[in-house]
């Protein structure tokens, strides 16, 4: 069976190059089920792998596959590793990845990219597989760029249009930001630890005090990679320009799996943040910081892709405030959460884009409610459950992120607790303005509005079911119900629980539990009757981009970020680039070796009284001199000669 | 024996094609291809040989009087780079195939004997053999450049052979003052009478050798030379300067600069990294915004370059493989990215960013080989340019945190200005220049094909190459110990 599971990654690369080398050969109705195959193959295989870490007395299943980079007495095999945590991601992966498979058949079914697509989709899925099967940091960080690789080819799928192109490249370049932070942890990890297997890393580590420098400039490092690939300040500003891409890809990619790798890789080196209490106080700042700034932007956004995306940035910021906290598996726990209800949130939002014939502008639809019964109910689902409303799943991984921060610090709570206020306000806005009240598009666009078809709305209802269930993988202590993913996750905490034994006990009474939970509902449920009054019914509708005034203009603005980042590097670095060619090449360095060649023709014109004063045809000759004589095998009397003078001067 | 065939084959094929001034362009072009197919068959029977017996041999007395021989070995470093210089001059060859040139069996007699005196660094065990082939090499290249290239070829071409000259007249006294030191050409026993001199005097061997290699790479300051001769050169000559004489340069470093100035080197080492970093730093810098593409792979080249000078220079184990993993790296992306730029360049007539768009609509399958050597060149995990550039940092890193972190700054960089060029040239609407752009195909293919494969083939088994080399690498570094 193992090697069953080691081809696991290998189906989607399989996928990839069938559909990708047989681009526009390969006839348009086969393209879709050698896309869904692979994918699903990839969940097959998933399958197989929980059995077998089951069978396998949940003990680490390794599988070397050969020995990548070998030098000295490092060793960077390419090997898997499947426990827990790879198969939950794993889970999420090919389950969702296999369901926007589907989706896309329909949703790019006119799309003269289609094979290319689907081609850079199992693309995706191989590199995001070796990512969670990788069993050391160098076969992550393969997956890491890999994915990277792949959110740059679809975010400018439509690459034709420059400003697309535009934002797949600041995709990348950003991302490799935030790589270059992780490629340092990588060589701080190998200097300290000698291999980068997580194996021998983590075990080493648990021997270490809780503050070792080391481990903290590693997680620092790590965290910085994290970053870029998880969208948080200050590398956040390419993620909402990301969706540029295809719906569907910011739907897998954007929301459900890339951006929670960042989450993945922490909780993966759990044992070495546990021992760098510093860098976790740092990152739940980061995340409150980011979730707030996100929310806040997002209450204002009128770009149904947008309002999804600082969404998108929001959430995540709070599965990092959950991992600051030390709550790794309610991080998690929301990343498998969130990739429910955000896919779903996508996709639905693809389908309306879809009835709206490309229309993204919330200010120009309205009503839809009755026009796309299941898109609609799909998409409330998804509102519900983001909003934090029980027993919808996001509820449970977010309350559960809440209880832990507010063990941790009262003012980092309430300041998470604001930003869920803002995330069920704009959540329900975007709803009311899209579905409720009067049609506001064109004749045409009325006209036109439809349902989508079954390959789209199926994975809806799937998402929708499983944002409804999704939270009762973990039920809150004072329940007096299973927490499975607590327990599932367990054996990955070894290493924490050795180095830090109060590791995984939250310490507040079961009334203050209560409490907390109430008022977190009681929260959201203040910001939907406040949305509700505002923009139910088509009452309000955000008003045009040129009527946007005062303080909601700078936030409308994002905040005037990318201008800024422009200000601070872009155009700088453009400037010292034309500054190097213009001024500094010709001027500085060229005018430097023509100064000395001027520089020798004076003197030797006054020292040797050289009347041609060419120097450079003088030395051209010498050298063709050099080398005919030593080729010519004359050299002997010169070396003779100079033998003859440094002895002499002895 | 097989070695000296090495030498022969392009030799006797270089000096017939002059003979046979006036024959046709094609069967010039079909003679050069076969005897540097020939020759990398050659190429890989001697790989063969090598595995049987790992150390190979000639010598014959050359000045006998003076104990200097005409003396060729091969351990694994010589072994890759010759494996290399012979696989990519057919490929040189074949990228002309749809032009031709006047004076052809000239202009391809020129390449062959290139190749031979490439053949002869890389496998010169006596220094002034290595001497001899390091100056021979630049005559041909020269000569192509200047009589083949663009209407400043001469000019350029000239500057740069001056300045290249001008830094081995110090390899040459260097040269000569430990040969009268030691009273020995060999390079091996040179470095144990290396070891004995004074700090000193080793610090002057070691900026007398790095000025020379300095130059051929060419790393900052001494680089003024590369963007306009690279531009300027005939597409030919850009490949082999880039591709393979620069190589020389960093051999030198490899082979002389390490083992005859090891004090120096632990002296300066620091200082002169500092300089090849930022020479990265600043090439990349100057590609960002550089619209003449071919000048833009010139600036990538001349940043790559520093990298594997300052991963040299670390001493360490990492930095050394590094470099000899990305010199092949470089070599291959460096060919297929200029040829790409040829090809553009015959299509549409321009090199000019500004003028370009939209190729990718027309041209599937150079999208293809396009991304991938690109790829390879932003250094993406599972394509050559990452083995080199992940051991290169890391060995940087090791050595010195700092200078690894602003090294690690060339990742940012290098995929910023190749996306960029990727963007600018290949994505977008289509224009006049570019509608009618046709996608590649025969000989084209057989560069592009060949040179996509390797570039994943050493991304996915990069220990094929390391463990070559490693040995080699291991004795180097033991010496200067």
């Amino acid at each position: 069976m193992q090697s069953f599971i080691s081809l696991l990654p290998f189906f989607p690369l399989i996928g990839f190059l069938i559909n990708g080398l047989g681009f526009r050969k390969i006839p348009k109705g086969l393209v879709g089920p050698i896309g869904i195959g692979a994918a699903l193959l990839a969940f097959i295989g998933t399958v197989v792998a929980y059995n077998e870490l089951q069978a396998n007395g949940g003990q680490p299943i390794i599988i070397s596959l050969f020995d990548w980079i070998t030098v000295g007495s490092l060793n960077i095999p390419f090997a898997f590793q499947i426990d827990q945590l790879s198969i939950l991601m794993l889970f999420v992966i090919t389950g969702v990845g296999t369901l926007i498979h589907v989706y896309s058949m329909g949703y790019m079914s006119h799309d003269e990219g289609y094979g290319k697509f689907f081609a850079f989709l199992n693309l995706f899925l191989f590199s995001m597989l070796l990512l969670v099967m990788g069993n050391n940091y160098i076969v992550m960080f393969v997956g890491w760029e890999g994915v990277g690789l792949c959110s740059y080819l679809l975010i400018g799928f439509w690459n034709k249009n420059f400003n697309y192109g535009n934002a797949a490249r600041k995709a990348f370049i950003m991302n490799r930001v935030g790589d270059l932070g992780f490629l340092i942890g990588i060589f701080l990890v190998i200097q300290n630890f000698g291999s980068v297997v997580y194996g021998d890393v983590f075990q080493k580590a648990a021997s270490l005090e809780v503050g070792n420098s080391a481990v903290v400039a590693i997680t620092f490092f790590f965290f910085i990679g994290a970053m870029g690939k998880s969208a948080q300040i200050p590398l956040y500003t390419w993620l909402p320009d990301a969706m540029a891409g295809p719906t569907p890809v910011s739907a897998l990619i954007h929301a459900a799996t890339m951006v929670t790798s960042g989450i993945y890789m922490i909780v993966r080196s759990n044992v070495l943040y546990t021992l760098a209490p510093g860098t976790l106080e740092f990152i739940a700042w980061i995340g409150v910081a980011t979730a707030l700034l996100a929310a806040s932007i997002g209450m204002f956004q009128n770009d149904i892709k947008k309002v999804l995306a600082y969404s998108t940035v929001s959430q995540l910021g709070y599965m990092f405030i959950g991992l600051g906290v030390m709550a790794y598996t309610s991080g998690f726990f929301h990343v498998i959460t969130h990739a429910f209800f955000k896919a779903l949130l996508f996709l639905g939002a693809g389908s309306v884009i879809h009835a709206m014939s490309d229309e993204q502008d919330i200010r120009k639809m309205g009503g839809l409610w009755g026009k796309i019964k299941i898109t609609a109910i799909t998409f409330l689902i998804g509102t519900i459950a983001i909003s934090g409303i029980p027993p919808f799943a996001g509820f449970f991984s977010k309350d559960e992120i809440l209880a832990h921060t507010f063990a941790h610090n009262k003012l980092m709570w309430a300041l998470a607790l604001v930003g869920s206020f803002m995330t069920a306000f704009y959540m329900f806005r975007l709803f009311f303005v899209t579905f409720t009240g009067s049609f506001r598009g064109t004749h045409e666009q009325e006209h036109h509005v439809h349902e989508s078809p079954a390959s789209m709305t199926l994975p809806l209802i799937v998402l929708a079911a499983l944002s409804v269930v999704g939270g009762f993988l973990g039920f809150p202590e004072v329940m007096h119900l299973p927490h499975t993913l607590n327990d599932f996750l367990s054996p990955i905490y070894e290493g924490s629980r050795t180095v830090n034994p109060e590791f995984g006990k939250l310490h507040i009474d079961h009334s203050t539990e209560w409490l907390l939970m109430g008022v977190s509902v009681a929260v959201a449920v203040v910001a939907i009757l406040l949305a509700r009054s505002k923009f139910a019914g088509g009452k309000n509708v955000p008003v045009a981009d040129d009527e946007i005034m005062g303080f909601q203009q700078v936030v409308y603005n994002k905040y005037f970020v990318d201008e800024i980042y422009n200000k601070l590097f872009v155009n700088p670095i453009k400037q010292a680039s034309v500054f190097f060619e213009k001024v500094l090449e010709p001027k500085g360095f060229d005018a430097l070796v023509n100064g000395v060649g001027a520089g020798v023709v004076l003197i030797s014109e006054r020292v040797r009284r050289v009347q041609d004063g060419k120097i450079t045809a003088y030395v051209f000759a010498m050298a063709i001199g050099i080398i005919i004589i030593l080729g010519v095998n004359f050299g002997y009397d010169i070396i003779e000669l100079l033998k003859r003078i440094t002895t002499a001067s002895k | 024996m097989l070695m000296l065939l090495l030498l022969l084959l392009p030799l006797i094929g270089g000096i017939a094609l002059f003979l046979l001034k006036g024959i046709s362009s094609s069967l010039a072009k079909n003679i050069t291809l076969g005897v540097s197919l020939l020759t990398f068959l050659g190429g890989l029977l001697v790989y063969r040989q090598y595995q049987a017996t790992p150390s190979l041999e000639i010598k014959y007395g050359w000045i006998p009087s003076l104990a200097i021989n005409f003396h060729l070995g091969l351990d694994g470093i010589s072994l890759l780079l010759v494996l290399l210089t012979t696989f990519l001059v057919p490929l040189i060859v074949l990228s002309t195939f749809r032009q031709t040139y006047a004076n052809a069996s000239v202009f391809y007699a020129l390449i062959l004997l290139t190749e031979v005196a490439l053949i002869g660094v890389f496998t010169a065990k006596d220094i002034f053999l290595f001497y001899f082939f390091f100056e021979a090499a630049l005559v041909p290249v020269y000569f192509l450049a200047a009589v083949w290239g663009g209407k400043n070829a001469a000019s350029v071409t000239f500057k740069m052979f001056v300045y290249t000259i001008f830094g081995s007249l110090f390899l040459l006294v260097a040269i000569i003052y430990l040969y009268m030191q030691g009273q020995t050409a060999n390079i091996q026993e040179l470095a144990v009478t290396a070891k004995a001199l004074p700090t000193t005097t080793q610090g002057l061997l070691f900026w007398a050798f790095l000025v020379a290699f300095a130059i051929k790479m060419p790393i900052l300051p001494f680089h003024s030379w590369q963007p306009a001769a690279y531009s300027e050169s005939p597409t030919p000559a850009t490949m082999l300067l880039s591709g393979l004489l620069s190589k020389m340069g960093v051999y030198g470093l490899i082979r002389i600069l390490l083992p005859l100035a090891p004090l120096g080197v632990s002296t300066y080492a620091t200082f002169t990294m500092a300089f090849s970093i930022a020479g990265l730093i600043y090439g990349s810098v100057l590609a960002i915004q550089q619209n003449n593409i071919k000048r833009l792979i010139a600036y990538s080249s001349f940043a790559h370059v520093g990298l594997m000078a300052a991963g040299i220079l670390t001493g360490n184990l990492s930095g050394l493989q590094g470099a000899l993993i990305q010199m092949i790296a470089h070599a291959v992306n460096a060919v297929g990215l200029f040829f790409i730029v040829k090809i553009i360049y015959d299509r549409t007539g321009t090199r000019d960013l500004a003028a370009l768009g939209g190729i990718t609509q027309k041209t599937p399958a150079l999208s293809i080989y396009f991304m991938v050597i690109l790829l390879g060149s932003v250094a993406l995990p599972l394509t050559n340019g990452f083995v080199g550039e992940f051991l290169l940092l890391k060995g940087i890193y090791d050595y010195n945190a700092w200078l690894g972190a602003i090294a690690g700054l060339t990742i940012i960089l290098g995929a910023v200005y190749m996306l960029r060029l990727m963007q600018r040239s290949m994505f977008g609407e289509s224009n006049e220049v570019t509608a009618k752009f046709e996608d590649v195909k025969g000989s084209e293919v057989a560069v592009l094909l060949p040179i996509t494969l390797i570039v994943l083939a050493m991304g996915i088994f990069p220990n094929f190459f390391l463990q070559l080399t490693e040995p080699a690498a291991q004795t180097i570094l033991d010496l200067i110990k």
